[in-house]
């Protein structure tokens, strides 16, 4: 808003800043060096912000206990699966509401837009026995058909389309002057400039899969078909106490790899997220 | 070109087929993962459902009878709507704090918004299972206070405490979604307008109040509906944080929802309850919607 800052006034604000950024940076920071720990200075009074001893076997633990690494490419997998699948579901679904002229498209579009009302959990029941009907339980195929097809991806298409809407038509009405298919159109000019708003579909589709937890919980009961979220919960001794040094190591090895593809493409995380259909 | 008759196949018709083929997988979804669905939580609510006899009867409306005799139900629904409530009034303000904030020109602000942001990016049970672990009777945070001389309550075993850890664990996680979006809003607000309020003598207060909040009340109400419906589908904080407790005071409809169905395996009463969900984010949605022609500055 303003350039003409105080210096007294910048100090007071960078200190503030400061002061909020605790409980959204230390949390990250307990986490990976509480996971080096020895169990024993997990509760040390006064806490130790950096271990007095390392014990890096937590990390060897972890795929010990559980088949950790099949974990975590059940959780990569489907998060990739779903977000190519999305990506085309509602580019393509998005492009025909915004660009082509079809009967009822605009009763189809409200019905579609249904789903922002139905979150997940309302049919998770018969969800439940619909797949338990195909046989499809303790399998993938619900955490992948659901979120391609269903409702998660109606947010998806309802972004695509407003951007498409933006999208000057020009571009399109000369290559249709030229003769060229809807589809070939659509791969060659509109998709290509629909990246911004691609690469924001891409980003909270992943995030949306990756974070699932209800739904892996629901479908999934055998170790190996789990995916993380889940499987960072299971780490518990005899007594169902947590174990908490492995169970930090797991938690650090799901949440580091995504948080440093963020801290390399921060900008166009931020930003396309910012810019994308959900302004006003 | 392969069509037989040319005559036919204009390009209006030929538009309308690819119309078609475009939206047919998004359309089948729908109708396979929601509406269908939908139909048959209502079907299934009707019914008395026992999984492990299983027998399935047609009861009426006596689930909707035990949904209003359920003693729990009171206790849900006031964890949910103080849940809901502390969670979005928390979030918004604290987005749009941060979000003025960063909005001021001052170096390494990318820095700040990158630092604010990446809860987000963090997976959501590895933040709830530290804040978990913070949050212990002898954690982090317990720590930390004794170190000040101050005994702090066994946070997750506490209701009133407990509410207010699930409350701010979502907060921590989420805020920077919304901070994003009003900064992007606070950067679109054109810079003429605080001159000119300026040479008219506004303080900042005043055009904040007159200027700034007007301008970006689409998205603050954009993204409160957002946020709204999402604080309604909290599942995870609670089960790995509280798993509901102590009592009930930390469940909500949705964990309410998931015990009696996939818990106890009353899955037609789990359905009611789904019915009542859904209703309530309808309905939220719905008057929200139309609270937009009232409050909302503008819209393009």
């Amino acid at each position: 808003m303003k350039t003409d800052l105080s210096p007294r006034m910048t100090v007071a604000l960078y200190g503030l800043m400061c002061v909020l950024l605790i409980p959204f940076v230390f949390p990250t920071w307990w986490m990976v060096t509480s996971s080096v720990k020895p169990i024993s200075d997990i509760f040390a009074f006064p806490p130790d912000l950096w271990p007095r001893r390392f014990d890096f076997s937590t990390y060897a633990q972890v795929f010990e206990l559980q088949p950790f690494a099949r974990q975590y490419w059940n959780s990569a997998y489907i998060a990739a699966v779903v977000t190519a699948g999305t990506m085309a579901v509602s580019s393509m679904a998005g492009y025909a509401f915004a660009r082509i002229r079809f009967p009822f498209s605009n009763a189809i579009f409200m019905v579609v837009l249904l789903g922002l009302l139905i979150p997940s959990e309302v049919t998770i029941v018969p969800l439940f026995q619909m797949f338990l009907k195909w046989g499809m339980i303790n399998t993938h195929w619900p955490l992948i058909l659901v979120p391609i097809f269903g409702a998660p991806s109606v947010f998806a298409t309802f972004v695509m389309r407003q951007f498409f809407i933006a999208l000057p038509v020009e571009l399109e009405e000369a290559a249709r002057v030229d003769g060229l298919g809807r589809f070939k159109i659509f791969w060659t000019i509109a998709l290509p400039l629909a990246r911004p708003a691609l690469g924001a579909v891409a980003i909270f589709t992943f995030l949306h899969s990756w974070n699932l937890y209800l739904e892996p919980i629901v479908f999934l009961s055998s170790t190996q078909m789990f995916t993380l979220p889940q499987a960072l919960t299971q780490f518990t001794d005899a007594y169902g106490g947590a174990m908490w040094n492995i169970q930090l190591a797991a938690a650090t090895m799901t949440a580091i790899p995504v948080l440093l593809v963020f801290i390399v493409a921060q900008k166009q995380f931020v930003e396309g997220l910012a810019h994308t259909g959900l302004k006003g | 070109m392969s069509s037989p008759k040319p005559a036919f196949w204009t390009v209006a018709r030929r538009d309308a087929v690819a119309g078609y083929v475009f939206i047919a997988p998004q359309l089948a979804g729908i109708v396979t993962f929601v509406l269908v669905p939908l139909g048959l939580v209502f079907w299934y609510s009707l019914h008395e459902w026992n999984v492990l006899a299983a027998t399935f009867s047609y009861v009426g409306a006596a689930n909707y009878q035990m949904l209003l005799a359920d003693p729990n139900l009171p206790s849900v629904l006031l964890a949910s709507a103080i849940f809901s409530a502390g969670l979005v009034v928390l979030n918004m303000s604290l987005a749009l704090l941060l979000a003025v904030l960063l909005d001021q020109k001052l170096r390494g602000m990318v820095v700040f918004r990158t630092l604010f942001f990446s809860p987000v990016v963090v997976s959501l049970v590895a933040w709830t299972i530290v804040w978990s672990f913070l949050l212990q009777n002898n954690g982090g945070i317990n720590g930390m206070l004794a170190m000040l001389g101050i005994e702090g309550p066994n946070w997750l075993r506490t209701p009133t405490t407990a509410m207010i850890s699930v409350i701010v664990v979502q907060v921590f996680k989420n805020v920077g979604l919304n901070m994003v979006l009003f900064l992007a809003a606070l950067q679109g607000v054109p810079k003429e307008l605080y001159e000119a309020a300026r040479v008219d003598g506004a303080g900042r207060f005043k055009q904040f109040r007159r200027i700034t909040l007007p301008l970006i009340s689409p998205t603050i109400l954009l993204t409160s509906i957002i946020t709204i419906v999402g604080s309604l589908q909290v599942f995870a904080q609670i089960a790995v944080l509280t798993q509901g407790g102590p009592g009930m005071s930390t469940t909500v409809l949705v964990y309410y929802l998931y015990q009696q169905a996939f818990q106890f395996h009353f899955f037609g009463y789990g359905s009611t309850l789904s019915i009542l969900l859904f209703v309530i984010v309808a309905t939220l949605t719905f008057v929200q919607w139309q609270l937009r022609k009232r409050i909302v500055f503008h819209e393009n």
